[in-house]
């Protein structure tokens, strides 16, 4: 294994712990204001500091860490489950109007500049996390769509494919167990690194107001919220910032990681 | 070439109208009659169809979707249901500020990725390769609107070489304007940078395989010149596109940087659209900035053709 891999893979395990173990506990409520200790600088009570109206940013850093997982992971879930059986179905049907169609719309959500229309959605239908994911979430799909077709039609020139033929499976049921087990791991390794870039958007969607709504905490929102703080109390801006580099930084990681690894070319040629 | 050309004209106008019926039809379900949002909970209802006449929002929905396109196509975008100045004028407005900082950006982060990329991959596994693509990792992680907060608090509030926020404006002369869009445009540009090096550097390596690469070197040039000579040249054509691709990065990310500066670009209209109703300014805003994206990707497509003849007859 890799040093990008353990790397990776312990970082994201540190975020996905901080955000599970914040279900039981956390060393403060997370929303209980505490006027007088408002905006201390990370100290032994307060590990990660204080806000603006004294809640610990340690506990709503944790919390934060559950929203984001759970935006950025349903928008993969969305691509997953509407890509990957397009993709599968493009190729199944190469050449057909089917394909031809899906492929085109494909790149039509692909040339929409992503963030642009996940604003128009949330400004239209309200913001909120529903909204971000669904936002976040279309744009996944195409990704997904594209990358399993391109996998599977290469598969489905091999001869253990014409050997499920020839035993007269057909191809929605070829589709299911021969070729998705055989691009499993192309989509493990795409739906890490789109689960960071979910993170990226949600962090930037909540920044300008139209993600996850108060009282759910949200890093982009801390960091709004630190905007104006930013000079006497620059931890407040540290801090989120930080906890977003450390989460995208480890899921890369852990993407390039599984890559390599899941690759028996890549790992032949290192030896 | 004409018939490639012809192929992808037909395609991106298909784009587009696709692109402009979602975006309508979005606007369309949106709650709230921007008449009676203009107007307040206590409109008598004769003013209100008065008003809804003046908008045109009485017409049926194909016909406003037609007005609408109709419109655009000849530089009409309509009247702002707030300000009641055209939209036109206010995108163009915006735009002197929405545009340079994307293009200072695209510039800056061409820049910084070009020599970092070449960098890295004339030094395949060498300390200095690792550091670059480090760095580069690091630099994809950064949102960059945090990134931009950062640089307020070291460059702008610390050491008080550039303002917070706000533009001066080109009228104070090019430099004042630029003074004042470059934090934004560094910010921007990090992020890009980081992924246009890694392409950069990807796209070396595999040249740098190549069988005429060994003859140029066998041929007598050494690293260095069979690199610049050969290499770089080559490896410019996947990186092009990319950087075409970024383009509509910038524009969409200058959305959220104009936030953290305060500027009165595109961005910052959108938002104030968006809190005031005034969904025909959105409605534009949006349709102006998909169609900036999608002509661009077809100018890259083109440009890669015209480049690389096997690639029109894929299409």
């Amino acid at each position: 294994m890799s040093r990008n891999l353990i790397l990776g893979a312990a970082l994201s395990l540190l975020v996905l712990l901080a955000a599970l173990v914040s279900f039981v506990w956390t060393p403060y409520d997370h929303a209980t204001l505490n006027i007088p200790a408002k905006l201390q600088p990370p100290n032994v009570q307060h590990w990660f500091g204080t806000d603006h109206f004294g809640r610990d940013m340690f506990s709503m850093i944790m919390v934060g860490a559950r929203t984001s997982i759970a935006v950025a992971l349903v928008a993969v879930g969305i691509g997953v489950g509407f890509g990957v059986p397009l993709g599968l179905t493009a190729a199944a049907r190469k050449g057909s109007w089917l394909d031809e169609l899906i492929m085109r719309g494909n790149d039509l959500v692909f040339a929409f500049p992503s963030l642009v229309i996940a604003i128009l959605i949330t400004a239209v239908f309200g913001a909120g996390a529903i909204n971000a994911i669904i936002a976040i979430g279309i744009f996944n799909i195409p990704v997904f769509a594209r990358i399993t077709r391109g996998a599977a039609l290469s598969l489905w020139e091999r001869e253990f494919i014409l050997a499920a033929r020839v035993s007269g499976k057909g191809a929605a049921r070829i589709s299911a167990e021969h070729i998705l087990p055989n691009v499993a791991n192309l989509l493990i390794v795409q739906g890490t690194i789109q689960f960071s870039l979910g993170i990226l958007a949600e962090a930037g969607l909540s920044y300008v107001g139209l993600g996850a709504q108060p009282p759910t905490p949200s890093w982009g929102r801390m960091l709004a919220d630190a905007q104006t703080m930013v000079s006497f109390a620059p931890h407040l801006a540290l801090i989120p910032g930080l906890a977003i580099i450390v989460t995208v930084l480890g899921l890369n990681l852990l993407g390039d990681g599984l890559r390599d690894w899941l690759d028996p070319r890549i790992r032949v040629a290192r030896v | 070439m004409l018939r490639y050309t012809l192929k992808r004209l037909i395609s991106l106008i298909l784009s587009l109208a696709v692109a402009s019926v979602v975006i309508f039809a979005v606007i369309e379900i949106a709650p709230g009659d921007p008449a009676s949002f203009m107007l307040g909970v206590n409109a008598q209802p004769d003013t209100l169809a008065a008003l809804r006449a003046e908008l045109g929002l009485d017409a049926s929905k194909a016909q406003r979707y037609f007005a609408w396109v109709g419109g655009m196509l000849t530089g009409d975008f309509g009247i702002s249901y707030t300000y009641r100045t055209p939209v036109s004028q206010m995108i163009a407005d915006r735009l002197w500020v929405s545009l340079p900082l994307a293009l200072y950006a695209l510039t800056l982060s061409t820049l910084i990725a070009f020599p970092a990329g070449i960098y890295a991959a004339a030094r395949r596994g060498k300390p200095g390769d690792l550091t670059v693509m480090g760095a580069t990792q690091l630099g994809i992680a950064v949102p960059n609107f945090w990134f931009a907060m950062m640089l307020v608090l070291v460059f702008a509030i610390n050491l008080r070489w550039f303002n917070a926020g706000g533009f001066a404006g080109w009228d104070k002369g090019i430099w004042t304007g630029l003074h004042s869009l470059t934090l934004p445009a560094i910010a921007l540009a990090l992020p890009q940078a980081a992924i246009l090096a890694r392409v950069m550097r990807s796209s070396l390596l595999d040249i740098l395989g190549e069988d005429f690469m060994r003859t140029a070197r066998a041929k007598g040039l050494s690293r260095r010149q069979a690199l610049w000579r050969h290499g770089v040249r080559n490896a410019l054509i996947p990186v092009l596109t990319i950087i075409g691709l970024q383009f509509s990065f910038l524009l969409a990310g200058s959305i959220i940087i104009e936030q953290v500066f305060y500027l009165p670009g595109l961005g910052r209209l959108v938002f104030q659209a968006i809190s005031a109703r005034d969904l025909i300014v959105v409605e534009s805003v949006v349709m102006l900035l998909v169609f900036a994206v999608i002509t661009v990707n077809f100018l890259v497509d083109l440009a890669y053709a015209a480049v690389d003849p096997r690639l029109r007859s894929r299409a």
